[in-house]
């Protein structure tokens, strides 16, 4: 086949770059420039958007003998994912702009201009296994990027190779190096690759202005301290609340929600963060629908905890119905529905309860 | 493989390459007193001697460099920080559109880090400055004009400019005059003293010799500071050990190419021809850029209407031609044309254009490559070019 591999400039997705040439594909390499304003070389590498990691990239296609070239999707990031986050924030919820990068720009963006090009297929270094149509968590489960790619429909997944998926990521570094890849012991890419320095806190204050509220306790109602701006918070968050009041009997205190209409950060108690009933919108099938309602282990972050749930479909809607407590559910993460380690779909969540006991 | 981009890098002349590995089994600082330092001297004067004669210039006129984008900012550089030194209001330097970043970068420099002021001139469609789009820019204030820099010919576009009657401007007000004539010497007939200007770029690996060796063509009378400080090689003007081997293959190069250039370029002439005829049979509605009279022989410069610049290279790359699709920043990151948005060209024509250049290895094979991949090339960079919403591709 004729596929194209994405080369981020880091050692996963030169050595998923590498398998695709040693499986007999005819391979192109590109680099996605996502930034408009790249970094320079003195800021280093950090897994993406900088020049030192398009030049990493290159350097590896030219070990590997392919032709390298780069794409600027910087517009289309900024537009699908950047501005996307920030509005994710501004309206309470907390995004993962990983996975909306995979939705609109690996397998969109990239894969149409790909295929329009000529090419049958998009090469990436994710840690998943894909075979016949099904997606499969990675064997390394502390790598595993199966959740990150479970927004994808099957026609984007019939176009996409993930040759890392039977891999660990210590096996990856020794081949890499055994390659006589540069990258081999290159720091894994963390954070978001955006906000160089990982200040996203910082990052939502630029964009979106400090504009200060109230810290409320959820049992009182009471006034317990104040905020620059409610698009900070993170449901689940406990550091970084700098409270005034200390709560009585002394214990720590969470973010429960996030209200964007009046600005307020509402506080309280760990245990009112768990939750046992998700509700979710705009379900994607990665391998089809399956049934109106079914026993599954649904994630609700990156690399969170598995719960056995019992999801139902409502139309657009999925509410899953998890069969032990998980804490610290935020809206705008992905509702991720395993059946074993393979993946059936996704849902954007949309709120989260305790559900009530039957009477 | 088909290679036409010989405005780039073109071949080495096996005359040079002998001549630089004969060279670099010889020992001597050039600067030394005794008999190997006297024959590398011998060598490095002898070469001097021959690129002056050469391009029309005297041999104390000869500055060896490392190449094009040294002697663009030796000139700029030099030349503004002495015009001011001699008048603190000599802020202005006035340079084309058009001009290589080696020539727009530095001036960038020069205006954010030293006082200049950028005066860019701008060029008509075909991208030529006129004559009196400079005349007037000296008028507006002739005081303050520090310098002025205006390319031969267009590195991506291949369109010459009236040099000498632009030369013959500047010097009605006063002013010290540039060229960057990286792509002119081997290909025109380029006379230093006919010329009229102050001071010419040129280097060697544009025209058959080394990487790495270039000259800048400087008049005796024109006070340049100097970017390099030591050993005061050079006029004193650009330190550093003479590079014996590559003033030798520079100047075997240049002799050559100026010698074989009217044959040469006469056979690229009719090559090129004969490439746009038959990219036009594929392509209809192709556009070619530049200059139809005043333009480098082996230039063509073609815009396809729909296609991204970098689809086409990279599908012509597949099938073994070798082109360019003009500037390209640090990251990698291809910019639309700067030469031909200031030609008026919009954004998508200027991103959507290929340069083929063609050199003295240049075969009648090679634009037959080009002529029988370009239709189908095309045709799926269209439908590529519209699988991404325009400025967002590539």
């Amino acid at each position: 086949m004729k596929v194209l591999a994405a080369m981020s400039g880091g050692v996963d997705s030169a050595v998923a770059a590498a398998r695709a040439v040693d499986a007999g594909h005819d391979v192109t390499g590109i680099h996605l420039a996502l930034s408009t304003n790249p970094a320079t070389l003195r800021t280093g590498a950090r897994g993406c958007c900088t020049i030192e990691d398009s030049n990493d990239a290159r350097r590896a296609a030219d070990v590997l003998g392919i032709p390298f070239y780069i794409w600027d999707l910087a517009e289309r990031f900024r537009a699908d994912v950047v501005d996307d986050f920030v509005a994710e924030y501004a309206a309470g919820r907390t995004p993962n702009p990983c996975l909306r990068c995979n939705e609109k720009i690996k397998f969109s963006a990239v894969l149409d201009r790909a295929l329009a090009l000529g090419f049958d297929a998009v090469v990436t270094g994710h840690h998943a296994r894909l075979a016949d149509g099904v997606l499969r968590r990675s064997v390394d489960a502390g790598k595993d990027q199966s959740y990150v790619l479970a927004v994808l429909t099957p026609q984007q997944l019939a176009h996409a190779i993930f040759p890392l998926g039977d891999t660990t990521k210590a096996d990856v570094r020794a081949e890499a190096a055994a390659r006589g890849l540069a990258v081999a012991d290159k720091p894994d890419s963390h954070d978001i690759c955006f906000i160089a320095d990982g200040d996203t806190r910082g990052f939502l204050t630029r964009h979106l202005g400090s504009t200060p509220g109230d810290i409320v306790d959820a049992g009182s109602g009471a006034i317990v301290g104040s905020h620059a701006g409610a698009h900070g918070f993170t449901v689940g968050q406990r550091r970084g609340l700098h409270l005034d009041r200390v709560a009585p009997g002394g214990e720590p205190r969470y973010v429960l929600e996030i209200r964007p209409a009046t600005n307020t950060v509402v506080v309280g108690p760990g245990e009112l963060l768990d939750v046992d009933e998700v509700a979710a919108e705009r379900p994607v099938w990665t391998s089809g629908y399956p049934g109106e309602q079914f026993e599954c282990s649904v994630q609700l972050r990156a690399h969170g905890m598995v719960s056995p749930a019992r999801v139902v479909i409502e139309g657009e809607r999925v509410v899953a119905r998890l069969h032990t407590t998980q804490r610290g559910v935020a809206a705008g993460q992905a509702l991720v529905m395993y059946d074993g380690d393979r993946v059936l779909g996704s849902a954007t969540i949309s709120s989260a309860r305790r559900a009530p006991v039957p009477a | 493989m088909a290679y036409l981009d010989h405005a780039a890098t073109t071949p080495v002349l096996p005359e040079a390459v002998s001549a630089v590995t004969e060279a670099l089994g010889g020992l001597g600082n050039a600067s030394a007193l005794h008999g190997s330092g006297r024959t590398a001297r011998r060598r490095v004067e002898e070469s001097r001697e021959s690129l002056a004669d050469a391009l029309g210039a005297r041999p104390s006129e000869v500055i060896f460099t490392a190449g094009g984008t040294e002697s663009d900012n030796l000139a700029l550089k030099g030349l503004f920080w002495a015009r001011r030194a001699e008048d603190p209001r000599r802020r202005r330097v006035i340079v084309s559109a058009v001009e290589h970043h080696a020539v727009l970068d530095a001036v960038q420099w020069l205006a954010s880090a030293q006082g200049a002021e950028t005066v860019l001139l701008p060029v008509d469609r075909l991208g030529r400055v006129e004559p009196d789009v400079l005349r007037d820019a000296l008028a507006a204030d002739p005081d303050s004009a520090a310098l002025v820099s205006v390319m031969w010919a267009n590195n991506e576009v291949g369109t010459i400019q009236p040099i000498a009657e632009l030369a013959g401007i500047a010097h009605e007000f006063g002013v010290p005059f540039h060229t960057d004539a990286v792509q002119a010497v081997g290909s025109l007939a380029v006379d230093f003293a006919e010329s009229g200007v102050d001071a010419l770029t040129m280097t060697g690996h544009k025209l058959g010799g080394p990487y790495g060796a270039g000259a800048l063509l400087l008049r005796r009378d024109v006070d340049c500071v100097p970017l390099l400080h030591g050993g005061g090689q050079e006029r004193d003007v650009r330190s550093g050990t003479l590079d014996v081997a590559g003033a030798v293959g520079l100047t075997t190069a240049t002799c050559i190419t100026v010698l074989r250039r009217r044959q040469t370029t006469a056979r690229i002439a009719e090559l090129r021809e004969k490439l746009v005829a038959g990219v036009r049979v594929a392509v209809p509605d192709v556009v070619v850029n530049g200059d139809p009279e005043h333009r480098l022989p082996g230039i063509a410069h073609l815009t396809f209407p729909g296609c991204e610049g970098d689809s086409l290279l990279m599908l012509l790359d597949a099938r073994g031609v070798e082109c360019s699709t003009g500037s390209a920043c640090a990251a990698g990151v291809a910019q639309p044309s700067h030469v031909l948005l200031a030609m008026g060209a919009d954004d998508a024509a200027a991103r959507g254009s290929l340069r083929f250049s063609l050199g003295h290895t240049t075969t009648a094979d090679d634009v037959a490559a080009v002529v029988a991949a370009i239709g189908p090339v095309v045709e799926r960079a269209r439908r590529a070019g519209t699988a991404v919403p325009a400025g967002t591709g590539a």
